[in-house]
């Protein structure tokens, strides 16, 4: 078969709806899309697993405290279950962390923020989160078989981590003055960095749109992004708290909430690597890395200690 | 300027030139990739649910653990290194499968039986 009818029955079996397995055969730029995509969901889990590891030992109860250690735990789960798909791929996981940090491979921008207070890990996990489940729900759909198991396991473990978050900041909203002020706060920083998750308008894409052909995405930036502020401005009701958004406005003809423009140039500039905490977040992967050496030798040293005892045996 | 004509999905970030700070890769490449299968519960078949890096099966069974059931999703775990696996080719698929397609009589749907014939 000539690979331009090999191209032709793949998109065939996607327009049927028929998943792709990791040995069927696939355009190589359907196969280095998914590479860049999946290792760099992953990359967003393990790193996600900082501003919020930062709070663990600072949780305000242990209630709290083992909510968020489960929580953190399920953040490197994900990650895993992402790379073991990537690795289905072709690429080895040596290769991929590498590429992290190398700093080739990207991760979510919105993990270069950082978590000023507590109410921040509250705003993660119903902004944040929430925007992440928008995007993680489209993707079971996704045409890559392995990708589209990971997130069905994922979306099962999600939904506590939103919860838990508005959970967070339920209790601060019908708290002290201070405690009301602190959640207000977290909202407001983390509103529009949150509506920056989903990227760019889709008109600014002069691009044909590959990934919807290849059925990688189901639903445009701005289609989820719509989404997505439909349910959080009623959901910001129930805390009696507002977005940071004076043209945020229910559109009754539309049946959808207006809201105002992103500031791109804030969102280009830390895609670039200049946001607020874009250095710290390397660095500390590198150093994990670096000083979890010394484990891996050591697992190595035993594995082939206890080999040789079997042998002997 | 160039960046804001790229498509730039959430979770696909235009991947850049790496910058200089190359990590010193271990000398030893990768532990050992292992498939990981669970019984959910008793009286149902062990199923695959993805893989992971261990130096040996027990450090795969402790893994897959940690990774696979952390919400109770299983009572017992298979590891098999993934070298282990064979798999039949996509490509040969049409001709493989082939011999079942044309044998109809194999399903119960396949024989007319008078109505009063009853449970069968």
């Amino acid at each position: 078969m000539s690979e331009q009818e090999a191209e032709k029955v793949f998109q065939e079996k996607l327009d049927d709806e028929i998943k792709i397995e990791p040995k069927d055969w696939m355009p190589e730029k359907y196969r280095q899309t998914l590479i860049r995509q999946v290792s760099q969901h992953a990359h967003s889990e393990i790193v996600g697993m900082l501003p919020e590891g930062n709070w663990i030992t600072r949780a305000p109860s242990l209630k709290r405290k083992a909510i968020l250690l489960a929580k953190v735990q399920d953040e490197a789960g994900h990650g895993l279950y992402l790379y073991s798909a990537t690795e289905t791929l072709g690429i080895t996981r040596e290769q991929t962390i590498n590429d992290l940090h190398s700093g080739k491979a990207k991760y979510s921008s919105i993990f270069n923020y950082p978590t000023l207070t507590w109410a921040d890990i509250g705003a993660i996990g119903w902004l944040v989160d929430g925007a992440a489940i928008l995007n993680q729900v489209m993707l079971t759909r996704t045409s890559y078989g392995p990708y589209a198991r990971a997130m069905v396991r994922i979306c099962k473990e999600e939904s506590f981590h939103q919860r838990q978050g508005f959970d967070i900041l339920f209790v601060l909203s019908k708290g002290t003055k201070e405690q009301k002020e602190m959640c207000q706060d977290a909202i407001n920083r983390w509103w529009w960095p949150s509506l920056m998750m989903f990227g760019p308008h889709d008109k600014e894409s002069t691009h044909s749109d590959q990934s919807m052909k290849w059925k990688i995405k189901r639903k445009s930036n701005d289609e989820l992004r719509q989404n997505f502020v439909d349910m959080i401005a009623e959901q910001a009701k129930v805390l009696r708290m507002t977005l940071p958004d004076a043209e945020l406005k229910w559109n009754a003809e539309k049946k959808h909430y207006d809201f105002g423009e992103i500031n791109w140039e804030e969102f280009w500039n830390v895609v670039k690597g200049n946001g607020p905490c874009n250095k710290e977040r390397l660095d500390t992967r590198r150093k994990a890395w670096e000083d979890g050496r010394w484990v891996r030798e050591a697992a190595d040293a035993y594995a082939e200690k206890k080999k040789v005892k079997r042998k002997a045996a | 300027m160039n960046n804001f004509f790229r498509k730039f999905y959430y979770g696909d970030i235009p991947e850049e030139k790496g910058s200089n700070n190359i990590v010193s890769s271990d000398a030893k490449t990768d532990w050992p990739l292992w498939e990981i299968f669970i019984r959910s519960k008793q009286g149902l078949d062990h199923k695959h649910v993805g893989s992971l890096h261990a130096t040996d099966a027990q450090m795969a069974i402790e893994n897959a653990r940690d990774v696979y059931t952390r919400r109770m999703e299983g009572i017992s775990i298979w590891v098999v290194e993934s070298k282990y696996i064979h798999a039949s080719n996509p490509d040969d698929a049409e001709n493989f499968y082939e011999p079942a397609e044309d044998k109809v009589y194999r399903y119960p749907t396949f024989y007319d039986l008078p109505d009063e014939v009853k449970h069968m």
